[in-house]
């Protein structure tokens, strides 16, 4: 397993996680993600645990894409992965987000 | 036509909600608690926030209920250490807090093999808190609809709960496909053939030896009714009393006389006069199997 943290700008304040909100499930080629609310309102925290190592610096450009194109102010997400695509991330963690508003 | 979301097809989590009354679901130790395994940690595999099980509480048209849920897509949906410490704990904390019954909806192949003793262990701690929930008056109720189906020590447990709620697409056994074919050879057992797979082992066949209590479509509409007409009916748990331990020995005593060209489903199905049985829908086979039993 890798793991690594980033914490990114963030554009607009995400809507509050009343208890922490999961989606996703960790099996092949999938992941899930936990959100929680983070320490300050302009950032937002990733902690990433990938079965898939060596693949940093992709995880670190998709967060950042997708960070800029959320609103994830305020919000702390929690991944742990079992190799998914750059495409699935994605997508995963704006159900994750879509799930915070409109539960 | 819009149709009902596939059991199959849905997460744990997405069936406990499309199975409870909306909003009311109360998860205890959720993925917030971050109660992972850690032995899976140990080995350097992937770890999951809820341990693949999802506890809690809610209303089923109006009734308080404790569910648990396990996730297919996660190890198999298999039981670990912590995975079992919280469905025992959800058993337990029906003895002492009374719900109207306990909905369990399987979904794994048994034992997750990593925890190897300490799975064993929480398979054993689940029968005995299962059986003191059952003795306190609550009754079980497990629905078996998930790809995993229900095996190895699961399939036991779902075999102690007092109704077994199965779709055509779920599968109920002791010894997986995989695993009987490892043993006495393809032969034998042929896993890879889906047809017998199921034949053997699916919701069908299952209903039709009375294992599974209820047979439904494959949707969270269907499986949450069975559990409204269950609640509807004040189905309590099945009695364990020499009376009804003497009729499940006769039926097992008779099957045992059964000659060897019964083999599986499809071979049990002719002889009722149920030759079409497996491209019967769901409805139709239920009525039929009704007419000839």
């Amino acid at each position: 397993m890798e793991s690594f943290d980033l914490e990114l700008p963030a554009r607009a304040p995400g809507a509050a996680p009343g208890t922490a909100a999961l989606y996703g499930v960790v099996s092949s080629g999938n992941l899930e993600v936990l959100v929680e609310a983070g320490p300050s309102p302009d950032r937002c925290r990733f902690h990433v645990e990938t079965s898939a190592h060596g693949f940093t610096d992709v995880w670190q450009a998709v967060l950042a894409d997708f960070a800029a194109s959320h609103r994830v102010g305020g919000l702390s997400f929690s991944i742990h992965d079992a190799g998914a695509t750059p495409a699935v991330v994605s997508l995963r963690l704006a159900q994750a987000v879509q799930s915070l508003e409109a539960p | 036509m819009t149709r009902a979301p596939s059991y199959r097809e849905a997460t744990a989590r997405h069936r406990v909600a499309g199975l409870l009354d909306a909003g009311t679901f109360v998860e205890w130790v959720g993925p917030g608690a971050r109660a992972t395994s850690p032995h899976l940690a140990a080995l350097g595999s992937p770890v999951s926030f809820d341990d693949g099980v999802v506890v809690g509480e809610g209303r089923l048209a109006g009734e308080r209920v404790l569910v648990i849920a396990q996730e297919g897509l996660f190890n198999g949906g298999a039981v670990g250490e912590v995975h079992g410490a919280k469905i025992r704990g959800a058993f337990e904390r029906a003895c002492t807090q009374p719900p109207r019954a306990v909905v369990f909806c399987i979904d794994s192949g048994g034992v997750r093999l990593h925890e190897a003793n300490a799975g064993l262990l929480a398979i054993s701690e689940i029968m005995r808190a299962l059986f003191a929930a059952q003795s306190a008056g609550i009754p079980v109720w497990a629905l078996v609809g998930g790809s995993c189906g229900a095996f190895g020590g699961m399939g036991i447990v779902a075999r102690l709960c007092d109704a077994v709620v199965m779709s055509e697409e779920g599968r109920l056994g002791l010894s997986g496909p995989e695993v009987i074919e490892t043993v006495k050879g393809v032969e034998e057992f042929d896993a890879r053939d889906r047809a017998l797979v199921w034949r053997v082992t699916g919701g069908k066949i299952r209903r039709t030896l009375g294992e599974a209590t209820h047979l439904v479509e494959d949707n969270l509409v269907a499986f949450r009714e069975a559990v409204v007409a269950l609640l509807a009916a004040g189905q309590g748990p099945v009695p364990f009393t020499l009376e009804t331990l003497q009729a499940s020995q006769a039926r097992l005593e008779a099957r045992t006389a059964w000659d060897a060209a019964l083999r599986d489903g499809q071979s049990l199905w002719d002889r009722l006069g149920l030759a079409d049985a497996a491209l019967m829908e769901t409805e139709q086979f239920n009525r039929r199997l009704q007419e000839v039993s």
